[in-house]
């Protein structure tokens, strides 16, 4: 199966409203509500995003979804041992089977993370809709919810930045995670990540409302077997992986 | 036999000469911070695979080293032993002094220590990190009445309900202290329930040694008599608590060998990787705990002054090894977020993580210990800490 | 509560900044300092989105309130955001509303010597010179 059949396939399986965020300009959902909100609305946890992330569609090599994320986020895309990673890539091999997959990992927005948790000032918090976030305003610099994270999801700012994306502000000091491309979900777009997994044909990301059973990631999870990444832990992560 | 505690001089040459090393360790450890604080954490060998570098080791064995040194005060009045009672204050101002630099270090090394306002006026509770603020502040409280009730005579009779009460919460405060690491529940090398006794029984071994170093010292330095009964019973003491911290640490490791997932750390920590097996047992368990043991029991030289100190300085050196292997070795083993599978990725997942601490966080570490020096050698000048003799009857008749 | 708390004690420290050095400033035959006067960088739009006055002694409240609102709450309307003060503020010479002495906030930060910590993280730009696309 080529990539751009994949892609046409997953297109087809997603529900009108995915479609419609695709085809419509982002600057009109402004003006609209947004993922049935109003913009002056505070957010509730009628909804919980998350993310499916199809390991088979997941090619090798391709890093779509990090350049996309650094991008859209303003991340440098070094890859020193100080530098910020949101979302990486990460190639897999079971020594006992040979068996080999490539799939990206990022914050998993569990339902109960444990970098809230530690949080001594709440700083990290877990917002309504299921978006765990730093509030960089009070984040001290501990460090102790990358202690705390199991996914490594977290980086440290360990320079001075300039030149932010005005949608996104980071500084020295503070820490840092993949944030859902918060800011486009709150206009009623869908992560960087996404759109750039489905661009490049491969639609191996799907994201949506794990809440509302007719989206086509509940359908999908509930029809299809799915995996969260350490399970055992019980931290209900919004992201769930095919084919691991 | 009253107990006549007096200020040291601290008029000679060798006092303002201690002192001056002290303030200017200090100043270097300020001037470490200030480039962190300035240029970021790229200064430092801390990276976003090791988080927690050379700072937090040596805060966190000051930080329990802190609660350990309350024991002699402890085994005064909780246990009522008062042939410790000449011992006490200095021990009090020994626990203040140790929690105060191990504090000072850890909110200097803060990715924005100008926020410190921020931790004092907002609080997660669920944070053991936000409960420590509690504990940390109030155990300089607690103590500080407790010095209060040892060292006025009208205050006395107030010692040792005030001693019971410091006793618990330095018990409190050092579970807190472990279970910083003890509630990682995703990293290998922490996760249980055994961190937090570990810590407490470390705890007393650390801060007896501190204590040790610190008594034979100022007396030595200030010319005055320190009874060989006295320092018998101390050092004698000192190694049943290096044995206590032997019997958790092999509890501690032969659970984890026991559980087929931990081998791999276990293997890690314990023989292939590197400097952290031999920090282990070069540091932690011969240097730091054998050789002393060995040293402290000797029947001649045991009790010798000299033995005592050297015994005492070594298991403080095997406290920061074991903290090392603890903190930093805990993060040098990698995340595993596949159990069973191979990973690889540019954010090093699945590989071993280097950690080299460099000259600013070296400093910043070793102010710690120097504030905690500079409190002491200031104190013990201008308030009565130190009884102007110590001889075993002492205590025993007043 | 402490939130608001803080926001209350921080705006008030900054208004009583702002004021003193504003009071100074209008003192009559004052000599002339060696600190330049705030020059007020002329804003695109008719006005702003609330009075001078009132933004002069209160903007730093109101930045508190939109900035929770906004990280906590995903209320992410124009009128009072951060985002929406640097669009019509920023200098057509440096494009910025602090990259040089002169530009809107840094000429009265200056002046009252209160520092900024907006923009360390924040972008001081509007979102098409900052490089990403206007949405």
């Amino acid at each position: 199966m080529s990539g751009r059949d994949a892609a046409r396939r997953q297109f087809l399986a997603w529900g009108a409203g995915a479609l419609a965020t695709l085809t419509i300009a982002p600057g009109v959902l402004l003006l609209r509500p947004v993922h049935g909100r109003a913009p002056e609305q505070a957010v509730t946890g009628k909804a919980r995003w998350g993310l499916l992330i199809d390991t088979n569609r997941c090619a090798a090599g391709c890093d779509a979804c990090v350049t996309a994320c650094n991008r859209e986020n303003g991340l440098s895309g070094a890859t020193r041992e100080t530098d910020a990673q949101w979302i990486r890539k990460v190639e897999l091999r079971d020594p006992r089977t040979g068996r080999k997959a490539s799939l990206p990992v990022m914050c998993q927005h569990c339902e109960h993370p444990p970098c809230v948790d530690v949080c001594p000032t709440g700083a990290s918090f877990r917002r309504a809709d299921g978006i765990v976030l730093v509030d960089k305003h009070i984040c001290i610099g501990c460090r102790y919810c990358m202690m705390a994270c199991p996914y490594k999801a977290r980086s440290l700012v360990h320079e001075p930045l300039a030149d932010q994306q005005p949608d996104v502000p980071r500084g020295k000091g503070t820490v840092e995670s993949c944030t859902l491309c918060v800011h486009r979900v709150d206009r009623g777009e869908r992560p960087a990540c996404v759109e750039a997994c489905a661009a490049a044909g491969r639609g191996a990301i799907v994201f949506g409302d794990l809440n509302d059973p007719a989206s086509a990631i509940a359908r999908r999870i509930a029809q299809y077997p799915s995996v969260q990444v350490r399970a055992d832990l019980g931290l209900n992560p919004g992201v769930r992986y095919e084919g691991i | 036999m009253e107990i006549a505690y007096r200020e040291i001089e601290g008029r000679s040459g060798a006092y303002w000469l201690l002192l001056a090393v002290l303030a200017a360790v200090t100043a270097a450890g300020l001037a470490g911070a200030w480039a962190m604080e300035h240029h970021g954490h790229i200064v430092t060998g801390m990276t976003n695979q090791i988080v927690w570098g050379m700072p937090h080791v040596v805060a966190v064995f000051l930080i329990v080293a802190a609660s350990g040194a309350l024991n002699v005060a402890s085994v005064a009045s909780v246990f009522g032993k008062d042939f410790y009672k000449p011992l006490a204050p200095l021990s009090g101002l020994l626990a203040i002094a140790l929690l105060a630099g191990g504090l000072a270090v850890l909110m200097l090394d803060l990715g924005r220590a100008d926020r410190l306002v921020v931790a004092m006026t907002r609080y997660n509770f669920t944070s053991i990190f936000a409960l420590n603020v509690f504990l940390y502040t109030g155990f300089f409280a607690v103590v500080a009445l407790y010095l209060w009730t040892m060292m006025e005579r009208r205050m006395n009779r107030y010692a040792k309900p005030v001693g019971y009460a410091a006793f618990v919460w330095r018990l409190v405060l050092t579970t807190g202290t472990g279970s910083i690491f003890g509630f990682l529940v995703a990293r290998q090398a922490y996760d249980s329930a055994m961190l937090a006794p570990m810590f407490i029984a470390m705890s007393f071994s650390y801060g007896l040694a501190v204590y040790l170093a610190v008594l034979i010292a100022a007396y030595a330095w200030s010319g005055r008599e320190l009874d060989a009964a006295m320092l018998r019973r101390l050092k004698n003491l000192l190694i049943v608590m290096i044995a206590a911290v032997l019997y958790f640490v092999a509890v501690f490791h032969l659970t984890n060998l026991y559980f087929a997932r931990q081998v791999a750390f276990e293997r890690f920590v314990l023989a292939d990787g590197g400097i952290y097996p031999a920090l282990f047992w070069g540091g932690q368990m011969v240097l730091g705990s054998l050789v002393p043991m060995a040293m402290l029991a000797h029947p001649r030289l045991g009790a010798a002054r000299g033995t005592v100190v050297a015994a005492s300085l070594l298991v403080i050196l095997g406290g920061l090894a074991q903290m090392y292997v603890t903190i930093i070795g805990g993060q040098a083993f990698p995340l595993e977020l596949f159990p069973g599978v191979e990973a690889t990725s540019s954010f090093f997942d699945g590989r071993i993580h280097p950690y080299a601490p460099s000259l600013p966080e070296f400093a910043l570490g070793l102010a710690g210990i120097a504030i905690a020096g500079m409190i002491v050698v200031l104190a013990v000048k201008l308030l009565r800490f130190l009884p102007e003799r110590l001889d075993a009857r002492l205590g025993e008749s007043s | 509560m402490k939130r608001v708390l803080e926001a209350v004690v921080v705006g008030a420290a900054l208004a009583t900044a702002l004021a003193t050095g504003w009071a100074i400033s209008q003192e009559r035959g004052a000599p002339a300092g060696r600190v330049p006067k705030p020059a007020i960088v002329q804003a695109r739009g008719d006005k702003c989105v609330e009075p001078v006055e009132f933004m002069r002694r209160s903007h730093m409240q109101v930045l508190l309130h939109q900035r929770d609102r906004t990280v906590h709450e995903g209320i992410r309307t124009k009128g009072h955001s951060l985002k929406g003060c640097v669009e019509c503020h920023a200098s057509a010479a440096t494009g910025s509303v602090a990259a040089e002495e002169g530009d809107f906030c840094r000429s009265c930060h200056s002046y009252a010597a209160v520092r900024i910590d907006c923009f360390e993280c924040h972008a001081s730009r509007p979102q098409a010179v900052a490089g990403g696309v206007k949405p």
